[in-house]
């Protein structure tokens, strides 16, 4: 009954820590407005754009980063808060995704159309989206039942290809300096690896 | 033959980083000041944390007047692409209190008459600073309204005299790791270059910026001395300029290294014609009043030539613009 107790104060911690980045957004949008502070730069579209979806991406590695950390500290307890931080990768890419569409493009859907059947890194954006809605869908206890544990574990493999989906989204976009793309790169390469060895030793 | 007249009033490289003229400077300009009817001879008029902000005197407004709410001083100086100093927007502000404006020297070299390394208060000092107030478009669909300072390039080529051979001029920015951190990174290939056909460079639009708000430019838009193309993308309008050649051929421009297929050698601002990766249609202005008045301000159309069609449509007449984009 002992980790029963430990959910029920980790829990609600792992849950408003996920929240202090948009926390923090909110707040540094507010203070730009009240105060004229420059926390999101002078042009703050462009900045929660990026900032959405550089959270969505640390969000899905984190989720990816789970069982290999529970089996590095032996802490199969850990494995309880991955859904939590699944789905908060995925509130996250949904805000993104609302920010481009609202935010950048003020809702005008026939551009928003045009850039996904024209524009690469869009469309792979867009894919990537698509594909997380099934895995957001079966997360519950009982959709899990449902599709039973072994399929459910194959569907929910489709997290990597969406990871790097999502990472060659970023790359796509930047012009000039891969580094940040970089870093993500080589964490879900080093996950996947890791993933890949533990089936195959 | 090319002939290269050493002037009176050339600096030697060997002078050009020494102190005595550095020291010197204040009284130079004074006298230079007298001699030319001008006043370059900046004024402190406020300190602001990192570096002093001066005026200039006897800056003549024109009639490229204020049509379009301005950006803000702390707007234009605080959102800058200049990947020099780093290459996300905020960086350059935080990182060009390194670079040295003064004293700066411009080498003009290439097909012309006179050629030579020059101070740089000697080859802005026979001119009239002018105010001209741009529109200034980025290729990543955002723009801002400038008050320049500066002077027409034209007048610059004009005293060079280039040859009948020279069909393009080609500026280069500064390369010093140390004064220009970023450039310890390869983002971009070094140093920074880029290019006009010379009936482009001659253009009345044409400027030579020094600074913006009636002072200095501020090190992170690009001082001492840059240029500002406002028909075109602002990363035509390159920055720190230590080097104007008259050339040829085409020059070869940094950015259409990094990437052919998606920034031309014009890079006119034409909505019609979309980046591979996003739309040009529209803009965000950038006031510089951040928060969410930014971020319910409405997008505008982006205007062909960013509106300075009736001044440069002419230049383009019969060329393919999809092509030549």
């Amino acid at each position: 009954m002992e980790t029963k107790r430990y959910r029920k104060i980790f829990k609600p911690l792992v849950f408003s820590g996920s929240l202090i980045p948009l926390c923090w957004l909110i707040y540094a949008v507010y203070s730009d407005t009240v105060f004229g502070t420059k926390l999101m730069t002078a042009d703050p579209i462009q900045k929660l754009d990026r900032e959405l979806g550089d959270w969505a991406l640390i969000f899905i590695i984190l989720a990816l980063s789970v069982r290999p950390l529970a089996k590095l500290f032996k802490n199969n307890e850990l494995i309880a808060y991955r859904r939590m931080i699944g789905l908060f990768a995925f509130f996250y890419v949904c805000l993104h995704l609302a920010s481009y569409i609202g935010l950048n493009l003020q809702f005008a859907f026939n551009e928003f159309i045009k850039d996904i059947l024209k524009r690469n890194f869009i469309t792979i954006g867009i894919i990537a989206f698509i594909l997380l809605i099934p895995l957001a869908v079966t997360s519950t206890k009982s959709m899990i039942k449902w599709i039973g544990g072994r399929r459910w574990k194959k569907l929910h493999m489709l997290i990597y290809p969406i990871a790097l989906l999502g990472i060659f989204h970023f790359f796509m976009m930047v012009r000039a300096d891969f580094s940040r793309p970089s870093i993500y790169l080589i964490i879900i390469l080093v996950l996947l690896g890791y993933r890949f060895w533990v089936k195959y030793r | 033959m090319l002939i290269k007249h050493v002037k009176n009033s050339e600096v030697k490289p060997s002078e050009i980083t020494s102190k005595s003229i550095f020291l010197n400077r204040r009284k130079f300009l004074q006298t230079a000041a007298i001699a030319g009817g001008i006043s370059l001879l900046p004024k402190v008029i406020t300190s602001s944390c990192a570096s002093t902000r001066t005026k200039f005197l006897n800056v003549k407004t024109t009639s490229f007047a204020e049509v379009e709410k301005l950006t803000t001083y702390e707007g234009l100086s605080s959102y800058n692409n200049f990947y020099e100093f780093g290459t996300g927007k905020t960086d350059p502000a935080r990182n060009a209190h390194t670079l040295k404006p003064e004293p700066w020297a411009i080498e003009i070299s290439g097909l012309a008459t006179k050629i030579g390394k020059f101070h740089l208060d000697d080859l802005i000092k026979p001119h009239q600073l002018e105010e001209r107030i741009y529109r200034l478009r980025c290729v990543e669909a955002w723009s801002m309204v400038i008050p320049w300072v500066g002077i027409p390039l034209v007048d610059i080529i004009k005293r060079f005299e280039p040859n009948s051979k020279a069909k393009f001029v080609a500026f280069e920015t500064l390369v010093d790791k140390e004064q220009m951190p970023g450039q310890k990174s390869r983002s971009l290939d070094w140093p920074y270059v880029e290019g006009l056909r010379m009936d482009e460079a001659i253009n009345p639009l044409t400027l030579l910026a020094v600074g913006v708000y009636g002072e200095r430019m501020p090190n992170q838009n690009g001082a001492p001395i840059r240029l500002v193309v406002p028909w075109k993308y602002g990363f035509k309008s390159i920055k720190s300029i230590v080097k104007i050649s008259f050339v040829e051929k085409e020059p070869p421009t940094t950015w259409n290294i990094q990437a052919p297929s998606e920034y031309g050698f014009y890079s006119n601002v034409n909505p019609n014609i979309d980046h591979p990766r996003w739309s040009q249609k529209r803009e965000r202005r950038i006031t510089g009043e951040g928060g969410l008045s930014a971020i319910f301000m409405p997008k505008i159309e982006t205007q062909f030539m960013n509106g300075y069609a009736d001044e440069v449509a002419e230049l383009y007449k019969g060329m393919d613009l999809k092509k030549f984009f």
